[in-house]
């Protein structure tokens, strides 16, 4: 079993299997914070399915995505929390 | 030799991830997944970045970049965790009802936003069981 296969068929399914699981709870989630720290997970597991994918297709230029996506989760979470916070004041 | 260090790192990075989503599902309250899923998260994606570091030795952009986002994720993670976790306070998000203590409860003004640290300054503390945030039920965080 060589190195390329064990990423195929073991680290691919496992981070598949993970963001399923984490889209049950976006759907599902009873509050909106729930929901908002869900699609926060989803985007760091895809830097990590960005990753993975980088190694087998040695393509270095896809880790520049992996970048701006962090950044994108980031900025998602800060916005949504700062107006969640808002929203009960007047 | 380097395959195997690439196999066991990535195999850790990965299960770290699938506990992390595990315990997004299966945590009985929102605080709590919370703190499950920040940290497990940061580890896993830290592990398959260090992974594609070792990857490409003879390249020092992949390096590079692995190491800045690694460094990114681990300096704003915390802080997007705090903020929402904040929000979530202040919009009354219901506690686990197995808490025991909440140390936060009339610490926070709710009018200005601000947080006092002293117990003897606690404005508007709850009195009893029904005004408090924690949970009566488990249907209520579920």
């Amino acid at each position: 079993m060589t190195l390329g296969t064990y990423f195929d068929f073991v680290i691919l399914p496992i981070l598949t299997i993970s963001v399923i699981l984490v889209f049950i709870r976006l759907f599902r989630g009873p509050a909106i914070v729930d929901r908002v720290i869900a699609l926060d997970l989803i985007i760091t597991i895809g830097i990590g399915i960005i990753t993975v994918y980088s190694i087998r297709q040695n393509q270095k230029v896809l880790l520049d995505v992996a970048i701006i996506l962090a950044l994108i989760a980031f900025l998602g979470t800060i916005a949504f929390s700062y107006y969640i916070e808002k929203q009960k004041d007047d | 030799m380097i395959n195997i260090i690439l196999a066991i790192l990535s195999t850790a990075g990965a299960l770290a991830i699938l506990f992390a989503s595990i315990g997004i599902l299966r945590m009985p309250d929102f605080y709590l997944r919370l703190s499950v899923t920040v940290k497990a998260s940061s580890l896993g994606v830290g592990l398959l970045l260090i992974c594609a570091a070792i990857m490409f030795p003879d390249d020092a952009s992949v390096t590079t970049k692995s190491i800045a986002i690694i460094f990114f994720l681990f300096i704003t993670a915390p802080i997007a965790a705090h903020m929402i976790g904040r929000a979530a306070y202040f919009t009354g998000i219901p506690l686990w009802k197995g808490t025991i203590v909440d140390e936060l409860d009339g610490m926070y003004n709710k009018e200005t936003h601000e947080l006092k640290s002293d117990p003897k300054d606690a404005i508007h503390k709850s009195t009893g069981k029904e005004d408090d945030q924690i949970a009566e039920t488990d249907e209520e965080t579920r």
